[in-house]
């Protein structure tokens, strides 16, 4: 199948995956193996003055052979905050791939779509590859596609809230008018939230709760591998159209019986 | 230890000697400067320049590091 493409970049499988809340370090490394992933986000944080001469880094699990690593800005919740982060992972030697996300408030964790756009302006203006965490909204997603973004990825729920894709019609809206790739970003649960997304002609998926808090992360992230799989090609063979009454599968004609 | 400089470093209040280097506040919390980056009052230190750049009084440092994340 066709890489996803983003921008210098391609990744032969159309999931991204996330390295946060697994229950043990060596169950997150065999999750990403099952799943396939290329991709794997991460956020920055303080290092811990007291304790990380004694903690094995991050970057120590990521085998920089198989994976691209996609820094995040979790946790900004302003411009300036998200561009001081983007500017620090790219100090980290991460390279020009950059997870961004605006949060709006704590409750919700919901994208604050204005402050958004303006850091999508600010840090492709810097050659930032930005892949804009956003609405399911139409209108949200076109203007951070023409204020620079190299992909746009509307959320299929509340992150972490496993609810799935809660507006297909608008994620289809949203293909329709796109000339970047559509990834969505948030709110999976299970394998058929994929499937669905992937099926609507999304180009990609990032999930991380949904793999790493399943009560058993390493089969559902197969599972989750199998369903981008399957949507992406059910998508790729056109499917039927519904129709709202039967039509047989047999021929009509020829039949003997009464 | 001379005159001593106050300064933030990650969130926290500490007092260093006047002098001392970005790069020896990187070695005191990593063996490997590879897997850190700094901010000084909100300004990208580059890696390059740890050595020559000296902590000043009330500067705000930030060590940071990658962690697990979405």
């Amino acid at each position: 199948m066709e890489p996803l493409r983003i921008r210098d970049h391609a990744f032969q499988s159309r999931l991204i995956v996330g390295s946060g809340k697994y229950p043990d370090p060596d169950t997150m490394v065999r999750a990403w193996e099952a799943s396939g992933t290329n991709c794997i986000t991460v956020a920055l944080r303080r290092v811990d003055l007291k304790h990380e001469h004694e903690e094995r880094n991050l970057l120590d699990r990521i085998d920089r052979e198989r994976y691209t690593i996609l820094p995040n800005t979790a946790g900004c919740y302003n411009v300036e905050d998200a561009v001081r982060t983007a500017r620090l992972a790219r100090e980290l030697g991460l390279g020009d791939l950059l997870k961004l996300e605006v949060i709006a408030d704590e409750e919700t964790l919901l994208p604050n779509t204005a402050a958004t756009l303006e850091a999508t302006a600010t840090l492709a203006k810097e050659d930032f590859t930005v892949l804009a965490y956003t609405n399911d909204d139409p209108v949200a997603a076109k203007q951070l596609e023409e204020a620079g973004a190299a992909a746009v990825m509307p959320l299929g729920a509340p992150i972490g809230s496993g609810l799935g894709i809660l507006n297909p019609t608008n994620i289809r809206i949203i293909l329709g008018r796109a000339r970047v790739p559509i990834i969505v970003d948030a709110g999976v649960g299970t394998a058929s939230d994929v499937a669905l997304a992937m099926e609507l002609g999304v180009d990609g998926v990032l999930l991380n709760t949904g793999i790493a808090q399943a009560q058993d992360p390493v089969p559902m992230a197969r599972a989750m591998a199998l369903a981008c799989e399957a949507g992406h090609l059910a998508f790729l063979s056109g499917r039927i159209p519904r129709r709202e009454v039967a039509a047989p599968s047999s021929p009509v004609e020829g039949r003997f019986t009464s | 230890m001379g005159e001593a400089i106050r300064i933030r470093l990650n969130g926290e209040d500490a007092e260093v000697a006047a002098g001392t280097t970005i790069g020896a506040l990187v070695d005191g919390v990593t063996k490997d400067r590879s897997r850190i980056a700094v901010e000084r009052n909100k300004e990208i230190v580059p890696r390059t320049s740890y050595d020559q750049q000296a902590a000043e009084e009330g500067d705000v440092i930030e060590i940071v590091t990658l962690v697990g994340g979405g």
